[in-house]
C-alpha cells in the first residue's frame, strides 16, 4: 500500500517479515495521514522498519545520500570519504530501523544525527557521550498529530533557514557543520523553534505519566 | 526535583552539533537525562540539523546505490534499556558503574574528587561536598559547567538544587557551600585550570588538577 504514497517507481520487492501486531497497528495509523513529501520520507522509514521495504529505503536513499554527502562535505571532509561516509549512514538507517520514531523526530532529523556520529567517529577525537535512552515503547500509541508535526516541522524550519538573512544562516549552518565551538555560537538563532520544544515537552510528560 | 538552572542555547547546539569537548557533553548529556526541559530544546536543535542536512545536497557517483543495497543485511532487534541506578547512565559509563563504584580521591576539609577518563580539551570530575562544607572560593579562565547529582550548594549567585547546572564563565568568582542537611555531589567539567585566591588551594592545583 505504501506504493501509493511513493514519489518514484519503486523498483525492489519488498521482503518478507513476520507480523508484528503493535508495528502493523502503527504502520495503518500512519497511512491515514494527509500526504506530504515529508510525511512521505516518515512512511517509507516505517517500511523499511516493519517490512525490511527495500523499495522504499532505495527511495530514501535518492534523496538523503546526497545531503549527507553534502553535509559532510561542508563540515571538511573530502569528496571520496563524504560519500563513503553517507554510504555508511544509510546503512546505519536501514540497520538501526528499529530505533525510528516517527513522533520523536522527522526522517531528516534522525538522519542529521546519524551523520553527525559518523563524522564525530572520523574525527576521532572524543567520544560523545548519549543522553539516557527513554523507553518510548511504554508510550504505545504515538499520536498521529506527532507524526504528521515531526514531519513538517523539517519542512518549516528548512524554508524559515532560507529565509534568514545571509549572516545569520551562515553563522546557525557553520554550527551544526561543526566549524564553531560553544562559545562563538550565537544564543539566538532566529529560527521558530517554540512549537517543536512544545511538542516534544508534551510528548514526554505523556510518557512520564505511563511510566509512574 | 524542580530543575531551575538550565543549559544554555549555545551549550544545547553545540552538544547537538556534536563539537563539543568530551567533558562538557558529559555534563550535558546527564542533564538532559535529568531535565524534559532541556531533553526537549535538545530535539529541537537536532530540528534544525535536520533542516541543514535538508538544504545541504551534492551529486553522488554512480553505482552508490547499488552498493549499499547489496551490503544490507538483518536489521539489529532493538536493545532493551538499562535498568535505572541513582545516577544517570552516561555517567555510570564513565564511572564503570553506579554512585558506590567510584573511586574517590581525599581532596582535604572533607572534599573528595574523582576524575573522570575523557579526552583532551577539557575535564570531567565529580566532587563530593560534606553538608555545610565549602569549597574554596575561586575564579575561572575558561567555563566551568557544575551538576548538582545530590543535595545542594549555594554561591553569591543563587541555589542549585538537584538536577540544576551552573554555567560559570571568567567574570565569576565564587565560593560554593554544600547546604546542611545533605552531603553535595557534583560533577563538574572545567576547559581551564580554576583560578583559587588562597595560597594553599593554589599549591595544590597542580597535584589535583583542578
Amino acid at each position: 500500500m505504501l506504493l501509493d504514497l511513493a514519489p518514484a517507481p519503486m523498483t525492489y520487492s519488498a521482503m518478507p517479515s513476520p507480523p508484528n501486531p503493535r508495528r502493523q497497528a502503527r504502520f495503518v495509523k500512519a497511512r491515514q495521514a494527509p500526504v506530504t513529501q515529508d510525511q512521505d520520507w516518515a512512511a517509507h522509514m516505517i517500511a523499511v522498519r516493519d517490512k525490511q521495504d527495500k523499495a522504499a529505503f532505495a527511495a530514501l536513499f535518492q534523496h538523503f545520500a546526497p545531503r549527507i554527502k553534502g553535509f559532510l562535505m561542508k563540515s571538511g571532509t573530502d569528496a571520496a570519504l563524504a560519500e563513503e561516509c553517507a554510504q555508511d549512514v544509510m546503512a546505519t538507517l536501514w540497520n538501526k530501523a528499529q530505533l525510528y520514531d516517527p513522533a520523536r523526530a522527522s526522517v531528516a532529523t534522525w538522519v542529521f544525527t546519524i551523520a553527525r556520529n559518523r563524522r564525530i567517529d572520523i574525527a576521532r577525537r572524543a567520544k560523545r557521550p548519549e543522553p539516557e535512552l527513554l523507553d518510548w515503547a511504554q508510550d504505545d500509541a504515538p499520536d498521529q498529530a506527532d507524526i504528521y508535526e515531526a514531519a513538517q516541522e523539517t519542512k518549516r524550519l528548512t524554508a524559515a533557514l532560507a529565509d534568514l538573512p545571509e549572516k545569520q544562516r551562515a553563522l546557525i549552518q557553520r554550527a551544526f557543520y561543526g566549524d564553531l565551538s560553544h562559545s562563538e555560537i550565537a544564543a539566538e538563532t532566529g529560527l521558530p523553534l517554540g512549537t517543536i520544544k512544545s511538542r516534544i515537552r508534551l510528548a514526554l510528560d505523556r510518557l512520564r505519566q505511563k511510566m509512574t | 526535583m524542580t530543575i531551575r538552572h538550565h543549559l544554555s542555547d549555545p551549550l544545547l547546539i553545540a552538544y547537538a552539533a556534536g563539537t563539543l569537548p568530551e567533558a562538557f557533553s558529559l555534563v550535558v548529556a546527564t542533564h538532559v537525562s535529568m531535565c524534559d526541559d532541556c531533553r526537549a530544546r535538545l530535539g529541537a536543535f537536532e530540528a534544525v540539523g535536520g533542516a541543514v542536512v535538508e538544504s545541504s545536497s551534492v551529486a553522488l557517483s554512480a553505482g552508490c546505490l547499488e552498493a549499499v543495497l547489496a551490503r544490507l543485511g538483518t536489521p539489529e532487534p532493538v536493545s532493551p534499556a538499562k535498568p535505572k541506578g541513582q545516577l544517570p547512565t552516561p555517567l555510570q559509563d564513565y564511572i564503570g558503574g553506579d554512585l558506590a563504584a567510584v573511586k574517590w580521591r581525599r581532596l582535604g576539609m572533607g572534599v573528595r574528587q574523582a576524575i573522570l577518563p575523557t579526552s583532551k580539551g577539557a575535564i570531567a570530575r565529580l566532587l563530593y561536598i560534606p553538608a555545610g562544607q565549602a569549597v574554596p572560593d575561586h575564579g575561572h579562565r575558561g567555563t566551568e559547567l557544575t551538576l548538582v547529582l545530590q543535595g545542594a550548594f549555594r554561591d553569591e549567585t543563587d541555589r542549585f538544587g538537584t538536577g540544576d547546572v551552573e554555567i560559570s564563565g571568567q567574570e565569576l568568582e565564587h565560593t560554593p557551600v554544600a547546604e546542611a542537611g545533605c552531603d553535595c555531589i557534583c560533577l563538574a567539567a572545567t576547559d581551564a585550570p580554576l583560578r583559587f585566591n588562597a595560597l594553599i588551594p593554589r599549591l595544590l592545583q597542580p597535584l589535583f588538577r583542578i
